[in-house]
């Protein structure tokens, strides 16, 4: 039915096909839009008004208890976020070094073995995930390292460099080795024209790919909830999902669960709205040049 | 920026770049390759190799107890292929992945085309809903929808028991599995299509009003215009959202564990993920769900093989 409407592109003409069009944009707008909104309203209403028999749709004089609550009770939210950090942090940086490194071996040099090593990583993406972490439960636990950092970081490590190193190597094929070549025809050292030159121009890159990475380790869910079983070593999606278990007599305190889903999720959110301009193109990228 | 091993020589080196020395042989791109392999080794490529072995040894609790395995050769995979249960779950999976994918995929195209069409205050408003709910955290997702369709205070019985004659409050939405599994369906194409939507959108924006404007003069009508103009023009990157909604989908574990968590255990709720992990760390018939996870991982290979080779071709460009 749209389609009718392509000429209105070029023709300032306004059809009623147009406004019906974003009449029905802005209700799928609101349909797409209202579970995060409901999350957000939901976690500033108290016991008393979100039990109540009809629903509180914005959420005037609401209260910041549930915030209060989820930060300062005895939830284990700040434990929760301590270890996330430290194993988000360990990952990334290990990831990104190895990923860049890697990267600027597939895409600065041709080497015996380097289509295998494109190829794998490749592969490696397609794996499934939900297909290997029966493997990795038992090497991890192996090595006697189940609810560690370490133990998780090393699969984390591993999940997200393919992925980082793909990205980067786009990166690095886009800075023209001619540049430093030019350089250093101009008196720099290689080691300095590459740090003067290539470095600040991948830096961009770097960023963006940092912050998939970021992404992919913060949210990471199945393997962690395999590997870090004890409360005292859980990452923050992991105490989401416990946080919102039914305690044993059906009772959840859905003001508080809203909360922590909340504080869980606007980070994240936040990070995303930078990245995912790059991140349609770069799942996609080829095929949109054609 | 780098504060671990590589010594600073072995980054001067990419200074030495592709253009002329080619044939000459470095160690350099091996050196700079390695920790990236070392990684994925210990990561996956052990795991990987443990699995196929096991896949093919009796590998269950007493072996976890220090029993030594034996090696049974393809009993596992014949356990698991002359058996209902694995047939069952698989045949549950590929339903459920073809309803999410297609619904994803239709849902995600009809959105692309309107974006197109609409003026750009709508499309904007519509842009950003899509990303709020596409950057959600899959825990905070499936929260936040438990919470949304709960049988006492949710607001999806609430809004449905408006209607004249219906009276919900109360129905559990993931008691039956048929339920459970729409649930699910729902959730996961609510979040899948702003990734689609926006990267057809994306697509569409490349489609050039030259070839447009020429089609119109044609006399194409709208009908035409998509199936002849814009369709073909959008296959290759629909090719591949396709695959990668399929792969998805197929293999989604995290939204199912969590809704099984919050309210239907039980193996009549299990899609692969969740019936692999059920076997192995569950029962601990670690041999058996060695081999149905290589079933489902050649499944996945082989679905997605094109857009492997898709990726290849890029890198060779």
């Amino acid at each position: 039915m749209t389609t009718t409407s392509l000429p209105a592109r070029r023709k300032p003409r306004r059809s009623p096909m147009r406004h019906i069009g974003a009449g029905v944009a802005l209700v799928l707008a609101v349909a797409w839009a209202f579970p995060v909104y409901w999350m957000v309203n939901s976690s500033f209403l108290s016991v008393t008004t979100i039990t109540a028999l009809t629903p509180t749709w914005v959420p005037f004089g609401g209260t910041l208890a549930n915030y209060k609550n989820v930060l300062q009770g005895s939830t284990g939210f700040t434990d929760a976020l301590l270890m996330s950090l430290g194993v988000t942090g360990v990952a990334l940086v290990i990831c990104i070094v190895f990923a860049f490194l890697g990267a600027l071996a597939i895409s600065r040099f041709r080497f015996r073995g380097r289509k295998a090593l494109v190829l794998a990583i490749i592969l490696v993406q397609m794996l499934p995930a939900e297909a290997m972490f029966i493997a990795q439960y038992q090497m991890i636990s192996g090595l006697g390292l189940l609810n560690t950092l370490a133990g998780v970081s090393i699969i984390y490590v591993a999940m997200v460099v393919p992925f980082t190193m793909w990205m980067l190597r786009g990166f690095v094929a886009g800075v023209p080795a001619d540049l430093e070549e030019a350089a250093m025809i101009d008196g720099c050292s290689r080691f300095g024209a590459f740090m003067r030159v290539t470095f600040p121009l991948l830096a961009p890159g770097l960023v963006a790919s940092g912050v998939f990475a970021f992404l992919q380790v913060w949210n990471e869910f199945a393997l962690a909830s395999i590997i870090l079983t004890s409360e005292q070593q859980e990452t923050l999606p992991l105490w989401l999902r416990n946080f919102a278990q039914p305690s044993s007599l059906g009772m959840l305190e859905w003001g508080q669960v809203m909360a922590g889903s909340t504080l869980v999720a606007v980070p994240v959110i936040v990070f995303f709205l930078i990245v995912q301009q790059r991140m349609t193109q770069g799942l996609v990228g080829g095929a949109v040049k054609g | 920026m780098t504060t671990t091993a590589p010594a600073p020589g072995t980054l001067e080196a990419p200074a030495a770049p592709a253009s002329r020395p080619k044939r000459r042989r470095s160690p350099l791109p091996y050196i700079l390759a390695t920790p990236a392999i070392i990684a994925l080794l210990a990561g996956m490529g052990y795991p990987l190799i443990w699995q196929v072995w096991n896949s093919f040894r009796e590998y269950g609790l007493a072996q976890q107890f220090g029993q030594a395995p034996e090696f049974v050769g393809l009993d596992n995979y014949i356990e698991l292929l002359t058996g209902s249960e694995f047939w069952g779950v698989l045949a549950k999976s590929v339903v459920f992945m073809a309803v999410t994918a297609g619904a994803t995929m239709v849902l995600g195209i009809g959105l692309a085309l309107l974006m197109k069409h609409i003026a750009g205050w709508a499309r904007i408003t519509l842009q950003v809903a899509m990303l709020l709910a596409w950057a959600m955290p899959i825990v905070a997702q499936m929260t936040v929808w438990n919470w949304l369709i709960d049988d006492r205070n949710g607001v999806l019985n609430y809004l449905l028991s408006l209607l004249p004659g219906v009276d919900m409050i109360g129905h559990d939405w993931l008691e039956s599995p048929l339920s459970f599994f729409a649930v699910a369906s729902v959730i996961i194409t609510w979040a899948s299509v702003p990734f689609v939507a926006l990267s057809v959108y994306a697509g569409l924006t490349q489609v050039s009003d030259d070839v447009v404007e020429a089609a119109q003069l044609d006399g194409a009508g709208g009908f035409q215009m998509l199936r002849r103009i814009t369709l073909p023009i959008l296959r290759p990157i629909l090719v591949i959202l396709l695959l990668l909604q399929m792969i998805w989908d197929l293999r989604v574990y995290a939204q199912i564990e969590l809704l099984q968590g919050f309210g239907a255990a039980g193996t009549q709720y299990d899609l692969l993920g969740t019936y692999i992990y059920g076997l192995g760390i569950g029962q601990g018939h670690f041999g058996v769900a060695a081999a149905a996870a290589m079933l489902v991982m050649l499944f996945t290979i082989a679905l997605s093989w094109f857009y492997v080779r898709e990726l290849l071709k890029e890198d060779a460009q």
